[in-house]
């Protein structure tokens, strides 16, 4: 008996052809062998070593990708830190570990046709499983494509990458990846902006990139002091829960006022604005 | 299965901004009033404190205050051929849940709709002729005028503490206020707010250019103040965290602050919270609601029977229940026939973001309503003749708390990430401000709600169904009166600009405001409209439906204040008409 | 609106424990196979790694590898006279999702159900005579032999390297092994685990009362081990951290340390996940399976042809796809015909804990599978007259990782709370161990599944229905076993102990085992059985429906050894006969 004769009697019975198989529905299968995935490996477990910060929901090969990609969409340069530095990928993991990450509070029965861009949000997938998928998939694609993958890639190489996900030329298979992107980008920036409470906005870089006070001070003085920047300490809600920052007696905080080169105000200065 | 309960005189199903005034002043009256709400009790003491309250991630980005979708939403299609699919979450529009509902994270400002708005469809067939709208249009007249309704906004406007400058008292045109706002009786219960930088600039420019700007009137309360419940509302303190947020203050007038502190001590009023009204229950000749079924937050199902049912629980809803209920011939739009779920319409919201190079505006600061207008492209305030359009809307520069996630604007141009972007973000937060067209929508045949034929809510039953989009009408205005902003903006002295008047399909996806209207519309004649002036239903005569539902279209204002002023016209009708002689009241 | 794809050869659907074997050995063949697994892709490395998991909350309390109930869940009911409802928190049992499904949190315990458990009927009857089973019970022959299934049972210990002592090799009785077991052909392929201290003292005492105890066998490889496909299975580190979590050494055989590696590697093979089968589509004659419907990742239906359909989506889905799809028919039980959905078994779990004084048992440390067991007491190996029931089960003692949020025995009359309580958690968490029955479960006519009339999963399709209570035999049977227990622990000289048979109705709240068994069982005649001896439908030749669905009740012992035998005795049919010649083999 021979494998391929005993094949084509059991295949002659096969149903008609159908359609092909369409892009994106293509096998997802063998991750493509790369030589250097046991040295990947140790490096992710150096990595998780190295990570001072208990991730919850991204493994290490997860945040590994994240740190790279926030990395390019708000990078460091001599404004400050960038949205690796200021946390951003943990504020991801906290967040995907939570409501926001399974849609605790948004309408998820099917059934779910693509539908128009008009009609927003229409993925089976919660924010939590678009991200692995995606991450995955885009891992998929740059190890096919630079044989490694997206963290271990040249900047120049995670640069291009990000702008084919951004745009659509580089499609993957189990998410749109303009919808990854978005949600990628969008997180990023919240994580960049959020009170750090949430664990990204580390040290306040956000806040201190665009000069945002976060908790408000009573603005009534200030307000109609036209064009005089606003340059205050800023107070995040850690801040006055740990008792850091001074509050008024409606729990609003007195911001500390600072100088044109960031120092604070002499004590007789910062009762002088107000 | 539902287990009766023993009746009651008035039922209010929601306990938002019109439930609590209703629910307020019928218990004042002796009669036993329960208000079913289907969210939590909120207040502000504890739920609004601080420094919690100043979280932008939990207000804004995850909408803390607002409606739950998992259990229930609404679909949304542009076109009759199109499949409607659900809002799986909040964006264009935020409903909210929780006692005093959507009038918790409001922004504030509180109009008087013009008195053109109420005979939008006689004055434009008067003035322009029937080609000045499209065949579609179903513009109509309210059925009621502003002189009719003025004294019910003066009484909310009082209610709620509005803090603004009258620029029509009794006749005579008060420089400083709006000139184009119909005749008030009184001045404004509190003076204006502060004036911001930006507001500042565009008023100079505006007046520059012979507009009339004018503080739009807001329910930020300027000092402290006590109403006639003996409510008292704090002074507000611009901190920025106003639209979206619950106030940490008690400055922003809510429910919350003017209303329920004496409603809850009233013995004549029982408030039922995390209860699910899901139907309202005919008599069997259908014209005489006799109680409501409600899930309890046991999953106990409950029927409350009651002499009067007053729809108060937000446009949405409101048309959704009487299209469950059977209340009113539902709409059908290819017929053009029936009422129910007719005249939905929106808002049209376009803006121009001002980019400076020399001046700071810190616009973190400031509360929702914080800003400068000016009128004189509202309404049929402007010759329109030629145009191509009717309505228009206000135009205004504000300083409403510019938080960095939501707002980070960068000129046009600018990457959409990486460090030309972050370089621009840092440069442009605190020097750019943003004018607002805020547009009337008109209503059309193929804009309107029914229930959706797929999806259910987590009782079972079907979500209503929207079907929306813009109009030429709305693009031509929108492309106008931004245009017109533009204008500002460079006499303003703005060294960059972005310019995005509406234009393209309507998205659920990106916000644009919470001013949803029509769908259980006001009218003189039953054939077109679901309620009469007084908000009856024409079919079920003790069953008002109250909220800005009402409106046969909209006009360029925030509805709030109308919304209120239809809402003690109905009370008045109520306590001195149909009270005496319950039945059909037009 | 299905987009209809090219044709395969062999869809599995499910990937876990029988669809990783099944689609690696067919795909060996030459034929084309897709895996379809309404889960994500999961691997030890990265989703298993240190330290994240070895974190309770997460996988025991938040049951991180366990079904996403958000979207599908079973409803519930004792009997036929109450309302199901629906199961809306993981707690009886725990299906997995995910590539690998259950067998990647499972505990390891690998048996061979004994050859009394294939013949339970015609041995009961010929033993005591129909009088010892109640008219209710609907016990069946397997149609298969343990003797017919020893060479499968075999391969399946190879594959996964489970280590332990044989009992009877080859007719002859080992000393050290279980002298009850049916004879093996070989050896296990990897030596026992250690003993924990809890396990000595269990020998010891079961020892002297002339009982012989053996090690549990286990799927964590005491040993590093390379199995027939090259994966290789590495040593375990007695973590404790086990059962209900992945383990990050690699060491508990799963479909990821097993089979995957070698699997993914095929390029006849394919893995789709993320995608849920919602369909089985048949021909017009009912007769034949053409292709399989499921809706993938983004929304998208799909239509997969296939010639050959492999149900292996664990017990409670197979038989739900079988309802949803019509192949069979479906079971009635007030009639008592029909077959899809009959004989749902589960498990009868008891314990006796032991609390000790003066001695230290370091229970935090161990295995799934940890332990030492006695069998006198399973099946028929003890003289059942006059005892009023049937079946048994294995007795035993072992450490397999006490955790302090879920496993922190206190002595009965223990307040449940305070400062006593706190006290004695303190001094008993490393202070006491407990002897555990894992008892059979017969079947019964008003024990079944359909489909619920109410409630319905996320993409509107009817949940499954168990209905479902222990009987008169399984609450006597473990009661007499427990007690045995007891005699075993008075034995071993506790200072305290804790009896707890199991008793009442039975709940789906506290977890008990994931040994759901039936609802397809296998069996010679088709008037009681889904599926023939090989596991093919009767209805339907070419789908095989593999899982512990097919038992026709449950043994004394945990199923996986016998769901791994069944899956290689499926296979050996489908490629030395059904290939062959597709047809009916029975």
């Amino acid at each position: 008996m021979s494998e391929s004769r005993s094949r084509r009697n059991f295949l002659k019975s096969a149903a008609a052809l159908g359609a092909a198989v369409p892009a994106g529905v293509a096998a997802q299968s063998k991750p493509a062998p790369h030589a250097d995935h046991d040295k990947q490996h140790a490096q992710h477990m150096r990595a998780a070593a190295a990570s001072a910060r208990p991730y919850m929901f991204l493994s290490q090969a997860e945040v590994a990708f994240l740190d790279a990609a926030v990395s390019h969409l708000i990078p460091k340069d001599e404004l400050g830190p960038g949205a690796k530095e200021a946390g951003v990928t943990y504020f991801i993991d906290q967040q995907l570990f939570g409501g926001y990450g399974t849609m605790a509070k948004k309408y998820t029965q099917g059934p779910w046709p693509e539908g128009t861009p008009q009609q927003g949000y229409q993925s089976p997938l919660t924010p939590a499983a678009v991200y692995r998928a995606g991450i995955r998939d885009t891992n998929e694609y740059c190890k096919k494509t630079y044989s490694k993958t997206f963290d271990a890639l040249t900047r120049a190489q995670q640069d291009e990458v990000l702008k084919g996900l951004d745009g659509g030329k580089i499609e993957l298979e189990q998410v749109r990846s303009q919808f990854f992107f978005n949600m990628l980008l969008n997180n990023t920036v919240e994580g960049f902006f959020a009170d750090p409470v949430y664990g990204g906005n580390r040290d306040k870089a956000g806040w201190k990139l665009v000069g945002f006070p976060g908790v408000a001070a009573v603005y009534t003085p200030f307000i109609e002091k036209h064009n005089v920047p606003y340059k205050a300490q800023p107070v995040s809600i850690a801040d006055i829960t740990g008792k850091v920052a001074q509050v008024d007696e409606h729990g609003h905080p007195i911001h500390v006022m600072l100088d044109d080169n960031g120092h604070p105000l002499s004590s007789r200065a910062q009762r002088g604005t107000s | 299965m539902a287990t009766k309960l023993k009746p009651v005189d008035v039922v209010t199903v929601g306990v938002g901004l019109t439930g609590t005034i209703l629910a307020k002043e019928l218990a004042d009256t002796g009669l036993k009033v329960v208000g079913i709400e289907r969210g939590r009790w909120r207040d502000t003491d504890p739920d609004f404190a601080m420094p919690g309250a100043h979280d932008e991630l939990k207000y804004v980005i995850h909408k803390e205050l607002m409606q739950d979708l998992s259990k229930e939403t609404i679909t949304f299609r542009n076109a009759m051929n199109e499949t409607a699919l659900p809002m799986r979450q909040l964006g264009s529009f935020l409903p909210g849940e929780g006692v005093g509902g959507a009038a918790v994270h409001w922004g504030g400002l509180t109009w008087r709709f013009l008195p053109w708005d109420f005979e939008t469809k006689s004055r434009t067939l008067a003035r322009y002729g029937a080609k000045q709208v499209a065949e579609e249009c179903t513009l109509q007249d309210w059925g009621v005028t502003y002189d009719e309704l003025e004294p019910h906004f003066n009484r909310f406007e009082y209610l709620y503490g509005v803090s603004g400058k009258a620029g029509n008292l009794q006749g005579k045109i008060i420089p400083g206020g709006n000139p184009f706002e119909g005749s008030r009786s009184k001045e404004y219960p509190n003076p204006p707010l502060k004036t911001a930088y930006s507001s500042t600039l565009f008023k100079q420019a505006v007046e520059k250019m012979g507009y009339k700007p004018f503080p739009v009137p807001t329910a930020a309360n300027s000092r402290a103040y006590k109403n006639e419940y003996g409510a008292t509302i704090n002074a507000c303190v611009y901190c920025g965290y106003c639209q979206f947020f619950a106030c940490e203050m008690g400055a922003k007038a809510s429910p919350q602050t003017a209303v329920l502190p004496v409603l809850m001590k009233n013995p004549n009023f029982e408030l039922r919270t995390l209860c699910n009204v899901v139907k309202i229950n005919l008599d069997s000749e259908k014209k005489r609601a006799v109680s409501v079924t409600y899930v309890d937050s046991r999953g106990r199902e409950f029927e409350q029977p009651a002499d009067l049912v007053l729809l108060t629980s937000y446009v949405f809803n409101n048309v959704r229940l009487m299209l469950l209920s059977g209340i009113g011939k539902p709409y059908d739009p290819a017929a053009n026939s029936g009422v129910v779920g007719r005249n939905y319409a929106y808002q049209t919201n376009g803006n121009v973001t001002a980019f400076f190079e020399d001046k700071v505006f810190n616009q973190f600061m400031g509360a929702g309503a914080l800003s400068m207008m000016i009128d004189d492209l509202d309404g049929d305030n402007f010759d329109h003749t030629g145009l191509g359009f009717i309505g228009g809307g206000w135009i205004g520069a504000a300083s409403s708390g510019a938080r960095p996630i939501d707002f980070h604007p960068v000129p046009p141009g600018t990457p959409r990430w990486g460090g030309e972007w972050k370089k621009a973000m840092a440069r442009y937060y605190n020097r750019a401000f943003g004018i607002t067209t805020h547009g009337a929508c008109q209503s059309y045949r193929g804009n309107y709600f029914d229930l959706d034929p797929t999806y259910r809510d987590a009782y079972g039953l079907p979500l209503l169904r929207m079907t929306f989009d813009f109009r030429q009408n709305e693009y031509k205005m929108s492309d106008y009166i931004t245009k017109k902003a533009a204008e500002i903006a460079k006499a303003a002295g703005a060294s960059r600009m972005n310019v995005n008047p509406r234009t393209g399909k309507y998205s659920i996806v990106p916000y644009q405001s919470t001013h949803n209207t029509g769908g259980a519309i006001m009218g003189a004649d039953p054939t077109t409209s679901a309620v009469n002036r007084f908000l009856q239903s024409w079919d079920v005569h003790n069953v008002f439906a109250i909220g800005a539902s009402a409106f046969p279209q909209n006009g360029g204002y925030n509805p709030t204040g109308t919304v209120g002023a239809l809402t003690f016209h109905a009370l008045e009708a109520i306590k001195t008409k149909y009270l005496k002689q319950p039945g059909p009241l037009a």
